[in-house]
């Protein structure tokens, strides 16, 4: 884990944005190195979807710099972050639902730069269908899925694009046991890709099993980070949490 | 797949060749009604090009139509009709471009509204410019051409915009303005630059709009503003485009040859209650059918491709 020997792929310094009078992101810094599973965590409303919405460029920053792979990105347009290699799922899923699954991972892929091979491309859609476990589903209106499909079927889109950097925004919520095992066997083997993961979770046997490193936010600001099991039973964010969820396994 | 699409350009191609005899029937009032469904046909598929998969609802349709009209009164004796048909689609492109660029970040009702302000903008600008740079409020258009050139340039420019559109829906361009019309956010994390892709249909759509005003121009004799930027051509093609079904290419044409009958007869033997008439019927499309004519045949098609396949399957 030691960022100092390699670059990294996401680096945030002094990070600030304010709606009205709410500062919903107070200077916050952190970095994530390459193949890294970096955990966000914090109670409702301290700003977790704001920063992954900073960082992908759907709001703009009042203050601080993002890098991504060494390149300042904040108040970059997010099609051009998208295209640096920057994918994201969001906290109410958002899929397609005029489209069938195969278009919404298509989309996806279509517009990054350079454009693949139409062949290659159809093979790609193929093996993530699979990947996500929605093998034959290809002709399936995203309309017609269930509540866990279209969340497989928005990160296979998030995927489609051959990230460097994914951002999960909550993926893991509302699965049942066996779907959460599934999912979090999923996530692993994307680090094993090699793909960088931002995740925001409040599903601590997730975060346990899968971040390197977490950082807890709290009415904006961080408050705690480091190695996973630290931060976990770190007084102050146990606090945050009000005693209970933290230490639930 | 292939073979679908040469048996359907054959098809086209037929179609084509018969309607070229239209003025050779020699009926005026059956030329001068074809122009008519030619025009609409024309103006609503632009409009659905663009307003189909964006969903983003344009009320300009009159200010580019005028603009092209216009560019007639104009231009029409100084230069050779073709470079004057040149001039007008440039017009009409330059106009589309800064209107997309300054109000394509707008969305839903914002945009409506404006792009109603803009015709009569663009109406006001060229009263003031004729009153007061020119000195006249009216022009004659005296130009060489004739009916049945109107039909034809109209027929023309209808195998085109089909043509255009089909290719544009192939496109990754099209894929990109579907993807818009589903969600804009996503479309912008996929990589898709929103802006250019939305000005780019905007455009292109606008500047066929453009073309179909200077055809029309040389039927009247006399064009004054009021008469070329006539507000009603704006909700007519929205009307007709959403009765057929905007998100299907071919579906804007359903739309528009029975209203543009039913307009004509309506007009001539109402006059005066003729847009209240028209209101009722703009609501009553909405309500009864939502995804237009288009819709309507894609569901009686699913529904008896369902059928035959419960057939198959018992
Ligand atoms: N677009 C916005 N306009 C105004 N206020 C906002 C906006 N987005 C977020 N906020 C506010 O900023 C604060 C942080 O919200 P945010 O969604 O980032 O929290 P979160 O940590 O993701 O919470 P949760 O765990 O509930 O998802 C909240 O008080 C929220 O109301
Ligand atoms: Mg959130």
């Amino acid at each position: 884990m030691s960022q100092d020997t390699q670059t990294a792929v996401l680096e945030i310094d002094g990070l600030r944005r304010a709606f009205g009078g709410l500062v919903a992101v107070n200077d916050l810094g952190f970095s994530v190195g390459q193949g890294e599973i970096m955990g966000l965590l914090g109670p409702n409303g301290s700003g977790k979807t704001t920063a992954l919405n900073l960082i992908s460029g759907v709001l703009r920053p009042d203050a601080g710099t993002i890098r991504l792979m060494g390149q300042n990105i904040a108040g970059l347009a997010s099609y051009r972050i998208a295209r640096l290699g920057l994918a994201r799922t969001f906290q109410l899923v958002r899929v397609l639902d005029g489209m069938d699954c195969r278009e919404n991972i298509k989309a996806g892929l279509a517009f990054q730069k350079p454009h693949l091979p139409v062949a290659e491309a159809e093979l790609r859609i193929d093996t993530l269908l699979h990947r996500v476990g929605l093998a034959g589903h290809d002709r399936r209106p995203a309309a017609d899925l269930t509540y866990i499909d279209r969340k497989r079927l928005e990160l296979a889109r998030a995927l489609a694009a051959g990230p460097r950097l994914l951002l999960l925004d909550e993926w893991l919520a509302g699965l049942n046991p066996s779907e959460l095992a599934i999912g979090i066997d999923l996530i692993r083997s994307l680090k094993a890709d090699g793909i960088t993961i931002v995740l925001v979770e409040h599903v601590m046997a997730a975060v346990r099993a899968l971040c390197d490193r977490c950082i807890v936010m709290s009415s904006g600001r961080k408050i705690a980070e480091g190695a996973t099991a630290d931060v976990l039973s770190d007084a102050a964010v146990v606090k945050a949490y009000l005693g209970g969820v933290a230490t639930d396994a | 797949m292939s073979a679908r699409i040469a048996g359907f350009s054959a098809l086209a191609l037929a179609a084509l060749a018969l309607l070229a005899f239209v003025p050779r029937l020699g009926n005026a009032y059956y030329l001068a009604l074809a122009i008519s469904l030619l025009q609409y046909t024309v103006l609503a598929t632009a409009w659905g090009m663009f307003s189909g998969p964006t969903r983003y609802v344009s009320l300009a349709t009159t200010a580019f139509f005028g603009v092209g009209a216009y560019t007639v009164a104009v231009l029409g004796e100084i230069l050779p009709w073709p470079l004057v048909l040149l001039t007008a689609a440039a017009l009409g492109a330059i106009v589309a471009g800064i209107v997309g660029l300054s109000t394509l970040r707008l969305s839903g009702v914002y945009f409506v509204i404006f792009t109603f302000g803009l015709t009569e903008l663009i109406r006001q600008l060229v009263v003031w410019f004729e009153v007061n740079k020119s000195r006249v409020l009216g022009r004659y258009v005296f130009v060489n051409i004739t009916q049945a050139d109107i039909y034809w340039q109209l027929l023309a420019l209808t195998a085109a915009v089909f043509l255009l559109g089909w290719l544009i829906a192939r496109s990754r361009l099209g894929f990109a303005l579907r993807v818009i019309g589903e969600d804009e956010t996503v479309a912008k994390h996929c990589g898709i630059n929103t802006t250019f892709a939305k000005v780019a249909l905007f455009t292109i759509s606008a500047t066929v709009m453009t073309l179909v005003g200077a055809i029309m121009a040389p039927r009247w004799t006399y064009i004054e503003p009021s008469i070329a930027f006539n507000s009603m051509i704006s909700f007519q093609v929205l009307i007709m485009a959403l009765l057929g079904g905007a998100h299907r290419l071919w579906g804007p044409v359903l739309g528009a040859v029975p209203l543009t009958l039913l307009f004509e007869l309506l007009s001539a033997r109402f006059p005066n209650t003729f847009t209240i008439i028209l209101g009722c019927i703009f609501l009553l499309i909405v309500y009864m059918l939502p995804r237009g004519v288009a819709g309507l045949f894609e569901k009686l098609s699913t529904r008896t491709s369902g059928k035959t396949a419960q057939r198959v399957a018992a």
